[in-house]
Parts: structure tokens; sequence; C-alpha cells
């Protein structure tokens, strides 16, 4: 145990090496005049307003609808649950172009308005880019959220019950310090997503007034192959980053979770009920309106889509299982590793956990574009282009990872370390018997995250890719370049549901009978 | 752990030729709609060669994978900078002169340029579906005074917007902030790319978007929609003129000249129209449906010293305009 513990603080370090090392390979390439424009503070502030506005939009909605989700039962509900991870698999354009077709000017909302002879909407501008976000990022909260009431022990609802606790008392007394522990975290890895925005944020954003350092970087490195700039950017990026990580998991503080003998009853009925089914309902017309756009869209062109779109399909099934796999082994790792620090050094593991969230917050550009000049002259980079894009992927998921790992590996330290260790179970047998029950449900959920994140990944295979490596993004993305946006709807429809059949898959395979 | 090291493996594994010539384009070339596979098979028949496209995203990202391999890379020929990109390309210094046995091209400007051989043009201009306009502007003064909306691309990632930047610069110069200025209100948005941008007027998002006189062609010749076409701006349009050339530490100089002087053929020309949706460089007949296309009077292009020393000040005019 001792050493799975070790190897993870070994794994941990290297990607964070690896990361410096990307940006300092940027930044070292040659010399060159590292000043800030106003412009380059002006997409500095503008990405940190959206991606606060963004995270605190996303718990505010969150909040409320994973404690709905928790207390009640009703027919579809697991369904739902499992419904809602379609938004944050959709890769960015189609989602935008699903968003649109709802909120947009020639929206279904828009055409309602004009019918009743009112004005169009327009969300472009800050409105918009929050809006996707918001899209994005509330079903990921909540499923984090999820976890979380997972781990109050029913007893303590039921002793609240017993002692005559009001709904305020019961939030304030029970609900709240398991908030305490897991919203700085999820409202920070939203901060940290959202940091790197791209696409939507110019797609949405209106104008230049709504840039973000993300495309400035991507402008460094792209048209002005100016890359000690890029990684200058990239570097105050992640050192903003860093700031809010360490205020966000220096205010929250470790989860006390205790294992319930009892199962979980659910609330019929009783206070809140409508309120609790009204924010349900909402949330989940919000979410579902673009999905089902993007499958409307995306039907009368599925059956016949050109032999390449299959080709890579397969080719992103592979990739996106590699990823995960990937992922889920060194998260677990490092998991094991930051809660044996946590038994000794509880503010060390929080501080080291906000630094592993902070490679959310690199540029893919950077890291593609720093380990490229790192890697020239040594390894053919043709050879590495797909192996490349699953190692990003797995470390651009590796956050998600972290986040269902740590609070589950602490849960199993707490309640059958002690025993484990007096049993002197150590290694794989530990492994087996101590981690593995708790574990299994977080490490299909990241697993089946990691593996549709990664189906869905465009921008590191489009700086790395050949057409031997071509995976569906990028062909869809070909498809719309050249015109062919039905058959671009077809492909989106069928990364939709490649995605969304490997998540709901491997997340089905972790579930017990846990209400998660 | 192991199962992944074994796919990653897997992965890895590529074929490898003797007798190849490597070259470098953006993606939607090689893509199977593209022209990529049927000119890969034809020069295959003809130079018994392996002939490897490697789509390296767009054509900026072309650029920057040059710099980034400097002159080791495995490049032979790459096939696809636009003109705002040669100046880069030639500020690397990894390029050889063009065969000068090549036909001179047929543009509407005079082309003297002995590394760069190009391949395809278009005129950039606003693209419109004919039942949603009834008045079509005809300069960018109308086009700002009116209330149509518009999609365009933003020039720092976008070839094509970096083209609109260029075409307001060559015909107002320092005065193209104002004209900026009264454009920010049709502006609907401003996309990463020509895609998402084509995407969101296709959904009706914008009336008009930045494209090409040849995209209705498109849908003309594949859809059979004739309900698209381009607004014709009497001061003229700025060209998009889409380049080749060999690169000077190409281990098979023969096979690439060979293969610049096989684009200019007939072969590759001919299949060009209905590919690439643009306009052939080289006296080849077109489609079908091309004939209705229109034809702005006035073609505009900066040189490409000129358009790179001029590409910070617009950009910045641009940026001031919009971001106020």
């Amino acid at each position: 145990m001792k050493l799975t513990g070790w190897s993870g603080v070994v794994i941990g370090a290297l990607i964070l090496l690896g990361c410096g090392a990307a940006i300092a390979a940027l930044i070292g390439v040659s010399g060159g005049d590292l000043t800030l424009s106003a412009g380059d503070l002006a997409a500095i502030r503008f990405t940190l307003t959206q991606a606060a506005l963004s995270a605190v939009g996303s718990v505010l909605v969150a909040v409320p609808l994973a404690r709905a989700l928790a207390r009640r039962r009703f027919w579809g509900r697991n369904l739902l649950v499992t419904a809602m991870g379609a938004p944050f698999l959709l890769p960015v354009l189609v989602a935008v172009l699903g968003l649109l077709a709802i909120w947009g000017r020639n929206g279904v909302l828009s055409t309602a308005l004009t019918a009743i002879g009112a004005e169009r909407l327009n969300i472009y501008g800050m409105t918009g880019v929050v809006m996707a976000h918001l899209f994005f990022n509330i079903p990921l909260v909540t499923r984090l959220l999820l976890q979380g009431w997972a781990t109050i022990p029913a007893e303590h609802f039921r002793l609240g019950a017993q002692l005559g606790f009001g709904a305020r008392a019961r939030f304030r007394l029970i609900e709240l310090p398991m908030l305490r522990a897991v919203l700085p975290g999820a409202g920070l890895l939203v901060f940290l997503l959202c940091i790197t925005s791209f696409a939507i944020a110019l797609t949405l954003g209106g104008g230049p007034k709504a840039t973000t350092v993300e495309l400035a970087i991507y402008q460094a490195i792209r048209f002005d192959f100016d890359l000690p700039r890029a990684g200058l950017l990239a570097l105050i990026q992640t050192g903003l980053c860093l700031g809010v990580a360490t205020i966000a998991m220096l205010t929250g503080r470790a989860g006390e979770a205790r294992a319930g003998m009892i199962r979980p009853v659910a609330m019929m009925g009783g206070a809140g009920r409508w309120l609790d089914f009204t924010v349900i309902a909402c949330t989940t017309v919000f979410l579902a309106g673009p999905v089902v756009a993007v499958i409307v869209r995306g039907v009368p062109a599925l059956i016949d889509l050109p032999s390449s779109v299959i080709e890579a399909a397969i080719r992103s099934i592979l990739v996106a299982i590699s990823s995960a796999l990937l992922s889920v082994s060194a998260g677990l790792m490092i998991a094991i590793g930051l809660v044996r620090i946590g038994l000794a050094r509880p503010v060390l593991a929080r501080l080291g956990e906000g630094a592993m969230l902070i490679v959310l917050a690199i540029s893919p550009f950077v890291l593609a574009t720093g380990w490229f000049i790192l890697l020239r002259g040594h390894v053919d980079p043709f050879a590495i282009a797909l192996p490349m894009v699953v190692l990003i992927n797995a470390l651009m998921a590796l956050p998600f990872a972290l986040r269902a790992f740590v609070p589950a590996v602490a849960l199993a330290q707490r309640t059958d370390g002690r025993l484990a260790d007096m049993l002197g179970l150590t290694g794989l047998a530990r492994l087996r018997h101590v981690m593995l029950p708790h574990v299994r449900g977080p490490a299909a959920f990241a697993a089946g995250l990691t593996a549709a994140l990664s189906m869905g990944d465009l921008g590191v295979i489009a700086l790395f890719g050949s057409t031997t490596t071509a995976t569906l993004p990028l062909v869809m993305y070909q498809l719309m370049g050249a015109y062919r946006m039905e058959a671009a709807a077809g492909a989106a429809l069928l990364l939709l549901i490649l995605s969304f059949g490997m998540f709901a898959v491997i997340d089905r395979l972790g579930k017990t009978h846990d209400p998660v | 752990m192991i199962r992944a090291t074994a796919l990653l493996a897997t992965l890895t594994a590529l074929p490898l030729h003797a007798q190849e010539l490597v070259v470098y384009t953006y993606d939607s070339f090689t893509s199977d709609w593209g022209p990529g596979p049927l000119v890969e098979a034809a020069f295959e028949e003809q130079c018994d060669c392996e002939l490897t496209f490697v789509g390296t995203g767009d054509g900026a990202a072309m650029v920057a994978r040059l710099q980034l391999e400097g002159a080791g890379t495995d490049a032979d020929v790459v096939l696809g900078l636009d003109t705002n990109l040669i100046q880069a390309a030639r500020d690397t210094g990894l390029f050889a002169s063009a065969p000068d046995d090549l036909a001179a091209p047929t543009l509407p400007i005079e082309w003297q340029d002995d590394t760069f051989v190009p391949f395809d043009w278009s005129y950039f201009a606003f693209v419109y579906e004919t039942y949603a306009l009834d008045t079509v502007p005809t300069s960018f003064e109308e086009l700002a005074a009116s209330d149509i909306s518009i999609v365009i691309q933003d020039p720092r990632s976008s070839t094509p917007g970096l083209g609109l930047l260029m075409w307001i610069d060559a015909l107002y110069g320092d005065e193209a902030g104002q004209i900026w200025a009264d454009l920010a209100d049709n502006i609907v948005t401003v996309t990463p790319g020509w895609s998402e941008a084509y995407g969101l007027f296709l959904e009706g998002e914008a009336e008009m978007v930045l494209s090409y006189t040849t995209s209705p062609a498109y849908h003309l010749i594949a859809e059979e929609d004739d309900g698209k076409s381009s607004a014709i701006f009497d001061a003229g349009h700025y060209l998009q003129v889409e380049v080749a050339a060999a690169l000077a530490a190409s281990d098979q100089p023969e096979l690439a000249a060979e293969f610049l002087r096989f684009i200019a053929s007939d072969a590759v020309q001919s299949v060009l129209p209905t590919t690439q949706w643009m306009y052939p460089a080289y006296e080849t007949e077109l489609p079908a449906g091309y004939e209705t296309m229109n034809i702005p009077g006035v073609a505009l292009l900066q040189a490409p010293d000129v358009a790179a020393a001029r590409r910070d000040a617009a950009l910045a005019l641009w940026q001031d305009a919009l971001s106020q």
C-alpha cells in the first residue's frame, strides 16, 4: 500500500513537471520581449470574469437540482441522472449549434417571440458565453454533488427527523458540511474548465471584446509564431488559476463522510416537494432542448454517412478507451497518494489536489506545442500523434477522475483503513478488498467521462493529426469545412450516440445500490 | 495499465516507404470529399512513388508546424498556404524555387513569384439567401448603413477573417477603423473559423456570411439549390489565392518539382471547382453552373510583404472598433 501511495505521488509530480516543461519549452525557445498589451489585460479580465460567473452560476443551479434529485424518487430518475451526462459529452461546436437552435436569433424561442410581435433574442456576448458554460457544467456539478449527497449516511437524516429538524436545521447541520467539502472543488473544476474556453467564448461572445487568453495563446502559436508570448500567457493563466485554486481548496474543508449501514430512504411528499420537482423540470428542459435539437438535425443524415466517418469513429473509440484506462489508473494512484499525505498533512494534500486540477487550466495548445518542441528530433511526430492525443486527453480528464476518487478513497481509508492496517493488508490485496468496493462507482464514472471526453476532443488532434489519424470530431469538422453541414450533423449525432453510449455503459458497470 | 500500453502500441504502428513524397496540406484537402484522394491516386499512377498527405489543421497551422520542425521537416511539399501566409512562410527560408517551366496562372491579377505556385483561388464576398434580402448592398458603406445582420470570422484564428481584414485595409487604409465601427452593429458574432460562421449562416442566425463568390456553386451543383448568391461590391473584392511550394531540404527534389507541375495540370485543376469550390488557377474548363457565379469588376490583393507589414496595424483598428 505504501508503494501505491508513493507511486501516485511520483506520477502526480511527473505530470506537473511535464506541464511546467511544456511552458518552459515555449518560453525558452527564444528570448524576445515579454510584455503585456492592454488587449492582453482585457483578455485576462474577460477570461476570469466569465469563468467566475460560469462557476458560480453552475453551482447555484446545481445545488438545488442535486438536492432535489437526492431526495426524490420518481419514475425515470436513474435514466435522467444518466442522461444528464449528455450535454457535457457534446463537442463544443455541436453544443453551440444546439443551443442556438433554441436560444439563437433564429431559434425556437425567437421564432415564438416574433410570432407574438416581440423582439428576437440576442444572447451573443457574456450572456451567451455563460449560458453555454452553464449548459456544459450544470450536469457535471450536479453529478459531483450527488456523489456528495451519497456520502451522507441515511442514519443522519433519520436521526435528524427523530430530533425534529426543520428544513433549515437539516440543511445547516447535515447537508451544509457536505457541501463545504464538495463545493469548492466542484466550483473550481468549472472555473478551470471555463478558463480554457476557446470556441464557445469566440462563437457566442459576439466579437473581440469577448477575447479569452486561450485565443491570444492560439493566435501567438498559430499566426504570429511567437512562442515565448504564448508561453508567457500560459504562465500567467496558470499562475492566476493556481491562486484561485489555493483559495478554493483552503476555504473548503475535508469531508467527514462516514459509511451508513442502512439504505437511504427517499422523501415522499413533504415540504418542498413542488419546489423540488419544479427545479428538476426546469433544468431538464434547459439541458434537453439543445440535445434534442442536435438529434433532430442529425437523424436524416445518420443512415448514409461516408465510410471515412465510420473509420474515424472506430479510431476515436480506441483513443477513448486508452485515455480512460490511463486516466483512471493514474487518477486512482494519485488519489491514494493524496489521501496518504492527507493523514499527516491535510492542508498539503488539499493543495496537492488543487495543483493537479490546474492541469485543466493549461491550454492543450501549449501542452501539445511544448511537448512537440521537447520531442522534436527524438521521435517521429507522425508516429506519436495518436499516443499524444491519448496522453493529453487522459491528462485533461485526470481532474475529473481525481474529484471522483479522492472522497471515495478517503472514505475507504476512514472506514476500513484501520482494520486493514491491523490485518496487515497491503498492495494489491488491500486495493482489491478495501479500495475496490469503495471506488468502483467513482472509477466507472471517471472512466466513462474520460472516454466520452476523448471522443469529443478536437483541440489536440487538430494540432498533431494527419490523414491516418483523423478522429470522429475532426472528420465532422472537415465535413462542415466542405459545406456538408447535413452530413456533419449526422456525424455529430453519431458522436453523441457513441460518447453517450460509452459513458452510460461504463457508468452502469460501476452501479451498485448507491443512489448516485 | 498493461492493456493501455498494448493499445498505445497498436496505435503507433505506421507504414514506411522508400520512394515517398510527403505533402503537408490542410485537413479538408485530404478528406474523402476534398481533392486529396483523387490527386493521390492520379499522381501515384504517374510517378511510381508513394504520395503521403499529412493534414495539419489549417494553413496557419502548417506554417507553425514548419517553423517548429525547421529544416528537419519531413515535408517535401506544402500545399494550401493562403496569400496572407506567404510572407511568414517565405521568412522561414525553408523553401526552394518552383520549376521554371510552369505555365503562367490565369488569375485576375498579375502573379509573379518564383517560389509559391498558385493552384486555386476565389474572391471573398458576403453570401446571402436571395429570398431573405430585398436590397443587396454594393459597398461596405451600404452594408454598414443597412440593418443586415452578418457573421464574420476572427482574423486572429481564421484565414477568411484575415482576408476580410486585408480587404477593408486595401480599400480604406487608415480609415478602416471607421468602417469597422459602422459595421459593428451589423455583426452578430465573430467566429473562430469559416465552418462555424457558415454553419450559423445556414441556421439562419445571420442574413449574410463572409465566404467566397464561388460558395453558391456548392449549393447549386451539389444541392441543386439556386437560392444563394454573393453581394458584389463596386469598389472591388479581395482575392484568396492558395499556393503550393517545395521545400529546399527535401530529399526528393525532382519528385517535388514533378508534383508542382502535376497540380498545375488539367488532371488536378479540373477537380478543384467541385471539391474545393474555388476557381482553378490554370486554364481549365469550368463545370456547368459556374457560369452563373457573380464576378466582381475589380480584384484586390496586397503583395505578401505589404500585407504582412500592415497586418498588425489593421488588426489593432479592428480590435479597437469592435471592442467598444
